[in-house]
Formats: C-alpha cells, sequence, structure tokens
C-alpha cells in the first residue's frame, strides 16, 4: 500500500532556514537513510516556498493563473515523500519518525489504487 | 414461535452478533458483506429454529450459516479471476465450522481484533463509539442515531465513512503488537467508558436505547476481559461500571428525576452486583500496576457498600482516594509515561460529556 506524505510546517520559519544550516534536529537525511535501507522510502523531494507556487484554473478556456498557494494558512507544503508500507499502522510510525512531525504537521494519505 | 424460541434467537443476537460478524470480516476482508450475511444468519434462525429446534451451539450454527451467505454472494459477485481467487481463498481458511466451542480462542480472537479495529485511533471518536455499536453489539443505524441525537443519515454517513476510511487507508484488522499494545488498550477502554456514561447520564425519560447503552458497555468489558485476563485496566473499568450500574434503579424517581446519593433508597441498590465489582477490583489490584480508573472504582466501591450516606461511608478513605488522584495529575505532568495516556483518555470523556450537554 503506497501512501503519501505531505509535509506542512510553518512557513515563515521554512523561508527562515538556511538549507546550507538546518538545525540538527530538523536535518532528514538520517530518516532519510533508514527508511530507504528498510526499503519503504519511494520517492520524495522538498518544495519551494509558497511564495513561489502559482496555481492555475481553466474556466469557460480560459486560463486563470495566481500567484501563491491554493489555500492561504500559516502552514504550508514544505515537501512530499512516498512510501510503501505494510498498512496505516506502518505509515503512522513512519511519519511518526520524521522530524519533521516534531515542528510540523505530516498528513498521510493513501493512494488510491 | 415459542417464547423459547424466540428467547433463544434474542440470546444469541445479544452473545453471537459480534463474533460472527468478526469471523466473517476476516474471511471475507468486507465489512458490509459480514454485516449483512451476519443479518441474513439470524433472520435465517428466525425462520429455521421454530420448526428444526435451537441447535446445540447456535453460535456454530450462525457463524456456518453466515459464511455460507457470505460464500454465495462472493461468487455471485466473481467475474474476474481475483473475486475466484477470494472465494477460494474463502474456502481454504474454513476452519470445519462445526466444531465450534473447542476452537474458542480462535474465534475470541477475531472479536478482539474487531474491537481493536474499531477504536483504532485514526478515526474520529464518534466513528469508533458508533463502529463498535454497530459491528460488535448489533445496534441498527437507526438505534444508534437515536442514542446519539442525530439523524439516521448523519449516523448511516458516519459509519459509511469509517468503514471507507479503514478499507482506503488500509487501518489493519489485528490486535496491535506489544509495543503499541498498551496505548490502544486505552483507546478501546475510553470508548466503553463513554458508552457506559452515554447510556448512564441519560436521565430524560425512559429510552430503552440509552438504557441498552450502558448494558452492551459491560457486556463488551467482560469480553474484553476474558480476552485479556493480564490487564488490569480492563478489570477495573468493568469493576467502575458494574459498582455505578448497581444503583441504577435507585438514581432515579417515579417522576423521572435525578435521585442524589444521599437520598437514595440503598435497598433498592443491587448487591449483587456490587459485591461483582468488588471481587473484581480485588483481582484487578492483585496484579499490580494502577491507573486512574483504579481510583475512581474504588471510590464507587466505597459508596456503594456503606449502608447509608452520612453515617456508614468511609469518608476519610473517599478524601484520600480523591488525594491520590489529583496527585496522580500532578505527578503525571513529569512522568509522561502509560498512566498519563489514561489520563488523557479521561480528558476525552470530560470534553465529550461537556459537549453532548451542549447539544
Amino acid at each position: 500500500m503506497r501512501y503519501m506524505l505531505m509535509v506542512y510546517q510553518d512557513e515563515e520559519e521554512f523561508v527562515a532556514m538556511d538549507p546550507g544550516e538546518v538545525p540538527d534536529d530538523a536535518e532528514p537525511m538520517p530518516w532519510v537513510r533508514e527508511m530507504d535501507a528498510r526499503g519503504v522510502l519511494k520517492s520524495g523531494n522538498v518544495l519551494r516556498p509558497a511564495s513561489d507556487a502559482t496555481t492555475v484554473r481553466v474556466r469557460d478556456e480560459e486560463t486563470l493563473l495566481s500567484d501563491g498557494p491554493f489555500a492561504e494558512s500559516k502552514e504550508q507544503i514544505a515537501g512530499y515523500v512516498i512510501i510503501e508500507c505494510q498498512d496505516l499502522d506502518e505509515a503512522i510510525e513512519v511519519a511518526s519518525k520524521h522530524p519533521a512531525a516534531g515542528f510540523g504537521t505530516i498528513e498521510v494519505r493513501p493512494f488510491w489504487e | 414461535m415459542s417464547a423459547e424460541v424466540e428467547a433463544a434467537v434474542a440470546r444469541a443476537f445479544r452473545e453471537e452478533w459480534g463474533r460472527v460478524v468478526a469471523t466473517l470480516i476476516r474471511t471475507t476482508g468486507d465489512w458490509d458483506l459480514a454485516e449483512e450475511c451476519a443479518q441474513g444468519a439470524f433472520e435465517r434462525a428466525l425462520k429455521t429454529w421454530p420448526r428444526d429446534g435451537v441447535p446445540r451451539s447456535p453460535g456454530a450454527w450462525l457463524t456456518t450459516t453466515a459464511r455460507n451467505l457470505a460464500r454465495d454472494r462472493l461468487r455471485r459477485r466473481a467475474t474476474g479471476a481475483a473475486k475466484l481467487e477470494e472465494v477460494a481463498m474463502l474456502r481454504h481458511n474454513d476452519e470445519d465450522p462445526g466444531r465450534d466451542t473447542e476452537d474458542e480462542s480462535g474465534i475470541h480472537d477475531d472479536r478482539l481484533r474487531l474491537i481493536f479495529t474499531c477504536c483504532h485511533p485514526a478515526l474520529p471518536l464518534e466513528a469508533r463509539v458508533a463502529l463498535t455499536l454497530r459491528t460488535l453489539a448489533g445496534l441498527t443505524t437507526a438505534e444508534i442515531a437515536r442514542a446519539f441525537l442525530v439523524s439516521e443519515p448523519t449516523m448511516a454517513k458516519r459509519l459509511v465513512r469509517a468503514k471507507a476510511k479503514i478499507r482506503n487507508a488500509a487501518i489493519p484488522y489485528r490486535v496491535p503488537p506489544a509495543h503499541l499494545l498498551p496505548g490502544r488498550t486505552g483507546g478501546v477502554l475510553v470508548v466503553l467508558y463513554l458508552l457506559f456514561n452515554e447510556g448512564y447520564a441519560a436521565t430524560s425519560g425512559a429510552d430503552l436505547v440509552r438504557e441498552r447503552l450502558s448494558a452492551e458497555a459491560i457486556r463488551l468489558a467482560r469480553t474484553l476481559v476474558r480476552l485479556m485476563p493480564d490487564e488490569p485496566e480492563a478489570l477495573v473499568l468493568l469493576a467502575l461500571m458494574l459498582l455505578h450500574d448497581a444503583r441504577r434503579a435507585a438514581r432515579v424517581d417515579g417522576a423521572g428525576e435525578l435521585v442524589t446519593l444521599e437520598e437514595q433508597d440503598r435497598d433498592r441498590w443491587d448487591r449483587d452486583k456490587i459485591r461483582e465489582g468488588e471481587d473484581i477490583l480485588d483481582a484487578a489490584l492483585r496484579l499490580g500496576k494502577v491507573g486512574p480508573y483504579r481510583l475512581q472504582a474504588a471510590i464507587a466501591a466505597c459508596h456503594a457498600t456503606a449502608a447509608s450516606a452520612a453515617d456508614d461511608t468511609d469518608w476519610a478513605e473517599i478524601a484520600a482516594l480523591y488525594d491520590g488522584w489529583r496527585g496522580k495529575h500532578v505527578l503525571h505532568r513529569h512522568d509522561p509515561g502509560r498512566e498519563n495516556s489514561i489520563m488523557d483518555n479521561l480528558e476525552v470523556v470530560r470534553r465529550w460529556k461537556q459537549r453532548s450537554t451542549r447539544r
């Protein structure tokens, strides 16, 4: 069963974070290595801040663009990970070990499959 | 139909519904199918038992009948190879269903799986309560809706959504592994306690459905205690519920008004239930580890065993117990251990109650 972990965190803190100097408790690499070794990790990435987002809609054959994320809120998606697990209990365990669970929020969504 | 057969079907429903549903969920993996076929088996019992007599082991009869119904339905549904495989698996998994009572442990495990799955923390609390009542206790959607003062379509939607999430998010149908068990057990107990309170706190009118909630909570707690005999918190919760329930008849006067503890007619308390509650509490204490339900149960036992409110109640003991409770509260803030999660659960009950009174 595949799940997407959507990592939400405070947008201001995320923007302020220098990619070269991520504090130890936010450093995801040990988690990535652990989950990769376990065979759980399929793919994932860090996303640019919501200020770099563009939303797209087509209405009456017209493409409408707007600057910024779909929903304005304090917490925004900062990254995603795709995992393959036995069941929701394992997915929850994997998500709870992700460093961002300690300061942000992780949404666990099953794939439609 | 003779009253005897009717009573046998009613008793079988109370005692076997959850077991039949739980077994069918395991063998078919389909919650709706399991419920429908359990329903079908009971309907068949109503038809055939008056004619053929009550089977020696009603539970085995019902499980076999429900399984056969499930197999027929799956076969009819089987269009693709995958479905045919399912039917084959179902047949393969069928331990000889005629051989019922010896296989107690396997069947019991299914019910335990069902309790833990219904009470999975990834489901909203309302859904956990509703699902437990539907699948384990066999209440209809209409009855559950009435008990929780929501419309039937709202309750139906709640149940459909919960079952969809179990399926789509792959919530496992199992008893959690050891490292998850303490927290999850606390989660099951809180659902049972909520059920009991919803039924017990109801004072307006004599709604039998609400009264049934308390009875079902006690029945499920008994099941849990039988299945997890070394879990002291389950024992304590059962004792607590029995000690409260023993006073049920004296709690409301003829006009339906609530009677305070001091003014209750103590002759109307159920002595057998009080004694059973006390015995169970003692057994739990012998197992060691204590949580906050224990303090509540001990307080309830002090009240329930006093012949009169003012003279015979052991107020000093009660005061000491309350102090102990508060002390634990403070202590646990610095000790985020196992019991802490139970305190959190009590907090959930408190919030739930506030919400129900606002409703």
